[in-house]
C-alpha cells in the first residue's frame, strides 16, 4: 500500500492528502504531513478546534495507549517543534479521597511504570505542600513524573498555524457532503464548496466519522456523548497544575483558573438530524460540589464559565486508528473520546498510515477497525449508550 | 434498580427542584412586572425573580452592571430590600396579587426539560443568592433581563469612579446609594440626559456632558442639557481619566474635521465620577446561553433573540420581552402580550385567540451606531495602547495583533510569534470572537465579558472591515453570574447521579492496555461502574 501519495505539484482544487476534520487529531496529522513535504489540505466544517478538541481537560498522560511513549517523548518538544506555545507543563498529581480512587489511579500508573515512567507516593503533608488548598480528608496522592497538561485551544491553533507555515492548507467552513470513488479507490470529496480531489483521504472528524465512513460503505461503530467542564476565576498558581481527584479531572491553567470536568455523561441520539446541543447541563452543580470537596481552600473561587463538548466513543473505548483495506487509500482516525493529549503522537501515526501505509513507531494492530467485524448490530443498546428521549431538543 | 436503561437513568439523575411553578419570570423591571401581573391576573401561578438588591460582592465585580465602585457600603441588605421595594410600586402590587416575588435572587442558568411522552419533565431554572444555589422547575419562562451598560475604554477607564449609565441610574434612583459628587457624562443622547436629570434631582454636580458626534443631528441634545444647567461639548471625547487611585479629573479633547484631536483643545475637568452613557446593550446572556436563535438588529441595540409575534424564542417554553429582546419596545404592551401567550399555551382557552399582530414601529435606538462613532473617536484620541479587557489586561493593540496573553509571555519568553494577527486570522475564514478570545483571553475574565464584549466586537468588525453584526456574537455560558464553588455546589444530589458518577466514561477496556485485545465490555446487569480516569 505504500507509495500511494504522489509528489505532484499543488492542485488548487485538491491535494495529495485530504484530512476531513480540523480538530486536534486532524490538524496534527496535517502538520506532520506538511512538515514531511506532503501536499495536504484540512477541511473543517466550522472553525478549527471548535468541538471537543478545544473543550477538554488538556491532560497529556495516557499510559493505556500504544502511543503513550511517543506522547511522552513529543510533548516537551512541541512548543519548539510547532513554533507556537501550547502551554505544556510537565507532570501530574493524583489525589485520592478514598481507597477505591487510589486503587484505580494505581492500576493506570502501573501501566505507565511498565513503560518506563516513574512516580512517587505523596503523604498528606507532601500533598498539602504541593496543593495548599487540597482537602484534609484526602487519603493520599501520587506524583506522576510523566504526563502533564496543555492548553487545548492554543494547541489546536498552534497545529493549524504550524501546518500553514509548512505550506499545508486549511479550509474552514467547508462541510463534506460526499466521497468520490473510482475503481475501488477514493478520488476526492464533495463539499458544500465543490469538489476536492485527493490521493489519500483521512477521516478525523470525531463523531462525524461514522457518517463519513458510511459514505464509503464502511461501518465505524461510534456513539456520541456530551462531556462538560466548569472553570473558575484565576487563583494563585500551583507548582504542578495537573491535579485530578475525587471523581473529577482537570487542571489549573497557566493563568490560574481551575478547569474541571467529569460526571455521568449524557449519551446523545446518534440519528439526530440536528447537531446535538453543546450547552452544559445541571451536572455543573455536581462538578462544583466535587471540586469544592477536593479543594476546600478554593471553595470561594467563583465559577465564571462552563463548557460542554461532544465526543465519540467506540464500543471498547479505544481508538480506531487504521488504514482501510477497501478502499485502500482511506485512513480512519477516531480517538474514542481521548484525543487531545495523544494528538502529537496520533498525528504522526496518521501521517505514516497515509504516507507509508503503516505506523513505524507503535504497534497499532489492536486499534484496527477489523476488531469490530463481529460486533452485534445492537451494540449500542447493549452498552446502554442509547437514549430514546429527545431531551435537549 | 435503574440498571442501564438510559432513559430511566437520565430521569433519575435529574436533581429534585426546590419548587415547581407554572410560570417563572426573570426580572422585575417594567416588562417583567407587567408580564407577571398580567399572568397572575389571568390565573397563572407565577414566580417573579429579581436580582436586586445585588450583593456588594457582585457590584464590586461590575456585575451585572458597571458600578465602578460608586456604591455606598454599609447599607444592610434589609435596608436595600426596602429601598428596592419603595422605588418600584409594582412590586408591592405583585406581592398583593399573590405572586411569589423573590428579591436578591439571580437566575444563572436555564436547563431544558424533556419533551418525551413517557418522561415529560419541565425545564430547570438555576437560582442563587449570596449563600446557596437551587433549582426551580417551571412550565414556562419569561426572560425580562433588561439591558446592561455599554463600555468604551479610554486611558484610566479601569479606575474606580468610571461607571456605566444603567449602574448610575440604579444607584441614584433605586438604591439611594450613589457616592459620586462631581460627574462627567460621556454621551449626548437620551440615556446621557436621563443620567443628568437623575443627578440633578439628587443635587449632584454634573461638570459636563460630552458627545463624540460633532453635530447632534438626531436630537436636540445641546439645548436639553443646557436646560439642566449642564455644559454640553459636541464633537469632544475623553482623552484620559486622571487620579492617583480613583478618578480625580478628566482630560477631554475636541476632534477636528479630520477626526483627530485638535491642538490646544485639551481641557481638564475636576470630577470624581465618569459615567459612560453612550448606549446600552440588550442583556441576552441567559437567552444566548440556552441556545436561543439570535439576530442582529442595529436599531434595537444589536444582538437580540429571534421571536415570534407571541414573544416566544426559538427555545421551547422560553419567551423574551422588554429591553433584553430589543431596545425601544413598550414594556407594558410586551408584558401583556406574553402573559396572554403563556396563558393560552398552558391551556387557558379564554386566551386561545392570539392577540392581533401589532406592527407599531419600535422607537429606534441608536446605541449600536453611537458606540461605533465613539469607538472610532476614542481610538483617534487615545490610540491602541488602551486596555480593552480589564480582567485579563488585554489592550486594543494586543487584541488586533492577536498577541498571546501576558501570563504566557511571562512564562514562555518567545511566545509572541509575529505575523499572526487578526487580519491573518480573517484570511482563514470569518472572524469569530470566541476564537479570538481563546487566543488573547480578551473577554475571559471574572466580569464574564460585560465590560469588553462589545468593544471586542467592534474591533473585530473594524479589522475585518465588516458591517455591524457581521462578526457573530461571542457565546454566553452558564453560570451567567460568577458564583463561588461553594454556592454553586449541589447540596442535594440524586442517588442515581451519585452512584453513577464517573470521571470519564464507564468503559472498562478503555483503562486497560490497548495493545492487549479485549472483548467489547458489554455490561452485566447491575454491574458497578468503573471510576474512570482523566482526559
Amino acid at each position: 500500500m505504500s507509495g500511494t501519495v504522489s509528489a505532484q505539484p499543488v492542485r488548487t482544487r485538491g491535494s495529495s492528502v485530504i484530512v476531513v476534520g480540523g480538530g486536534v487529531t486532524g490538524l496534527s496529522a496535517g502538520w506532520w504531513l506538511a512538515r514531511s513535504g506532503v501536499d495536504v489540505l484540512v477541511l473543517e466544517k466550522g472553525v478549527v478546534g471548535w468541538e471537543a478538541s478545544g473543550r477538554n481537560g488538556g491532560s497529556t498522560a495516557h499510559p493505556f495507549s500504544p502511543l503513550f511513549r511517543e506522547e511522552q517523548r513529543l510533548w516537551p518538544e512541541m512548543d519548539s517543534l510547532l513554533g507556537y506555545p501550547t502551554e505544556y507543563q510537565a507532570h501530574r498529581l493524583r489525589v485520592a479521597m478514598n481507597e477505591a480512587q487510589m486503587a484505580h489511579y494505581m492500576r493506570i500508573i502501573a501501566l505507565a511504570e511498565r513503560q518506563g515512567s516513574t512516580w512517587a507516593p505523596l503523604d498528606q503533608r507532601q500533598l498539602k505542600e504541593l496543593v495548599p488548598f487540597v482537602s484534609d480528608a484526602a487519603i493520599g496522592g501520587v506524583m506522576c513524573y510523566y504526563g502533564g497538561h496543555a492548553n487545548p485551544q492554543r494547541t489546536v491553533q498552534a497545529f493549524a498555524w504550524a501546518m500553514q507555515d509548512c505550506s499545508g492548507r486549511l479550509q474552514q467552513h467547508t462541510t463534506v457532503t460526499g466521497i468520490c470513488r473510482h475503481a475501488g479507490r477514493v478520488t476526492g470529496v464533495m463539499t458544500d464548496r465543490g469538489r476536492y480531489d485527493c490521493d489519500v483521504l483521512v477521516l478525523a472528524a470525531g463523531p462525524q466519522i461514522a457518517e463519513l465512513a458510511a459514505m464509503l460503505g464502511v461501518t465505524v461503530p461510534l456513539a456520541s456523548a456530551r462531556v462538560e467542564m466548569i472553570i473558575t476565576e484565576p487563583l494563585p498558581r500551583l507548582r504542578y497544575g495537573g491535579v485530578d481527584g475525587n471523581g473529577i479531572y482537570g487542571r489549573q491553567t497557566l493563568r490560574g483558573n481551575l478547569a474541571y470536568g467529569g460526571g455521568p455523561h449524557e449519551w446523545l441520539s446518534s440519528s439526530a438530524a440536528e447537531p446535538p446541543r453543546r450547552e452544559s447541563t445541571f451536572i455543573m452543580r455536581s462538578l462544583a460540589k466535587r471540586l469544592a470537596e477536593l479543594f476546600p481552600g478554593a471553595a470561594h473561587a467563583r465559577v465564571i464559565r462552563s463548557w460542554a463538548g461532544i465526543v465519540e466513543n467506540t464500543p471498547d473505548g479505544r481508538p480506531v486508528l487504521c488504514r482501510l483495506s477497501d478502499p485502500d487509500n482511506a485512513v480512519i482516525a477516531s480517538m474514542s473520546s481521548v484525543g487531545f493529549g495523544l494528538s502529537p503522537a496520533s498525528g504522526r501515526a496518521v501521517m505514516e498510515l497515509a504516507r507509508d501505509g503503516a505506523c513505524s513507531f507503535a504497534d497499532l494492530s489492536a486499534l484496527h477497525l477489523e476488531r469490530f467485524n463481529t460486533l452485534p448490530a445492537d451494540w449500542q443498546a447493549r452498552m446502554g449508550w442509547q437514549r430514546d428521549s429527545v431531551r435537549g431538543q | 434498580m435503574i440498571g442501564n436503561d438510559p432513559a430511566r437513568l437520565d430521569a433519575a439523575k435529574r436533581p429534585t427542584p426546590s419548587a415547581h411553578v407554572p410560570l417563572l419570570v426573570v426580572g422585575a423591571g417594567a416588562a417583567g412586572l407587567a408580564a407577571a401581573l398580567a399572568a397572575a391576573a389571568a390565573g397563572v401561578t407565577t414566580m417573579l425573580i429579581e436580582e436586586q438588591p445585588v450583593s456588594a460582592d457582585l457590584m464590586a465585580l461590575d456585575v451585572p452592571l458597571h458600578f465602578g465602585q460608586r456604591m455606598a457600603r454599609g447599607a444592610g441588605n434589609a435596608a436595600l430590600m426596602e429601598r428596592v421595594l419603595d422605588s418600584s410600586p409594582g412590586l408591592a402590587e405583585a406581592y398583593e396579587r399573590g405572586i411569589d416575588v423573590q428579591l436578591g435572587v439571580c437566575v444563572w442558568g436555564i436547563f431544558p426539560g424533556s419533551a418525551a411522552a413517557h418522561d415529560a419533565v419541565p425545564q430547570l431554572v438555576g437560582l442563587a443568592d449570596g449563600a446557596r444555589s437551587w433549582f426551580v422547575s417551571c412550565d414556562r419562562v419569561i426572560v425580562a433581563s433588561g439591558a446592561r451598560d455599554l463600555a468604551i475604554g479610554f486611558p484610566g477607564w479601569e479606575k474606580p469612579g468610571v461607571m456605566g449609565a444603567q449602574a448610575a441610574l440604579q444607584l441614584m434612583q433605586r438604591y439611594d446609594a450613589f457616592t459620586g459628587t462631581r460627574m462627567l457624562v460621556l454621551g449626548g443622547g437620551p440615556l446621557a440626559l436621563a443620567v443628568v436629570e437623575a443627578a440633578s434631582a439628587k443635587g449632584l454636580t454634573v461638570v459636563a456632558a460630552i458627545e463624540a458626534e460633532a453635530s447632534s443631528r438626531h436630537d436636540d441634545s445641546a439645548e436639553r442639557f443646557q436646560e439642566c444647567g449642564v455644559a454640553f461639548y459636541g464633537g469632544w471625547v475623553i482623552e484620559e481619566a486622571r487620579g492617583s487611585v480613583e478618578v480625580e479629573s478628566a482630560a477631554i479633547v475636541r476632534l477636528d474635521e479630520t477626526g483627530k484631536p485638535a491642538a490646544g483643545s485639551r481641557t481638564v475637568l475636576d470630577c470624581d465620577t465618569i459615567v459612560m452613557s453612550v448606549g446600552t446593550v440588550p442583556n441576552v446572556e441567559l437567552l444566548d446561553s440556552i441556545g436561543c436563535r439570535m439576530q442582529f438588529e442595529p436599531l434595537r441595540g444589536g444582538w437580540v433573540p429571534s421571536r415570534g409575534n407571541d414573544t416566544a424564542t426559538s427555545t421551547p417554553n422560553v419567551y423574551a420581552i422588554g429591553d433584553c429582546a430589543g431596545l425601544g419596545a413598550d414594556p407594558t404592551e410586551e408584558g401583556r402580550r406574553v402573559a396572554r401567550a403563556v396563558a393560552a399555551s398552558l391551556g387557558m382557552t379564554a386566551f386561545a385567540e392570539a392577540e392581533p399582530r401589532i406592527d407599531r414601529p419600535h422607537a429606534a435606538d441608536r446605541s449600536v451606531q453611537r458606540a461605533r462613532v465613539w469607538m472610532q473617536a476614542q481610538i483617534a484620541a487615545s490610540g491602541l495602547d488602551v486596555c480593552v479587557c480589564q480582567c485579563e489586561e488585554v489592550t486594543r493593540r494586543e487584541l488586533i495583533d492577536l498577541r498571546p496573553p501576558r501570563y504566557l509571555r511571562a512564562t514562555v519568553p518567545d511566545a509572541a510569534p509575529g505575523g499572526r494577527n487578526l487580519q491573518a486570522l480573517a484570511a482563514d475564514g470569518p472572524l469569530n470572537q470566541d476564537q479570538v478570545k481563546r487566543l488573547t483571553r480578551a473577554g475571559m475574565g471574572l466580569c464574564q465579558g460585560r465590560r469588553c464584549r462589545d468593544q471586542i466586537q467592534m474591533l473585530l468588525e473594524a479589522a475585518a472591515t465588516s458591517e455591524p453584526g457581521a462578526v457573530p456574537l461571542a457565546r454566553h455560558r452558564p453560570p451567567v453570574r460568577p458564583l463561588p464553588l461553594k454556592v454553586l455546589a449541589a447540596d442535594e444530589e440524586s442517588a442515581a447521579l451519585r452512584d453513577h458518577w464517573v470521571a470519564w466514561f464507564n468503559i472498562a477496556t478503555q483503562w486497560l492496555a490497548h495493545w492487549e485485545a479485549k472483548p467489547v465490555p458489554f455490561a452485566a446487569p447491575g454491574q458497578a461502574p468503573v471510576i474512570g480516569d482523566s482526559e
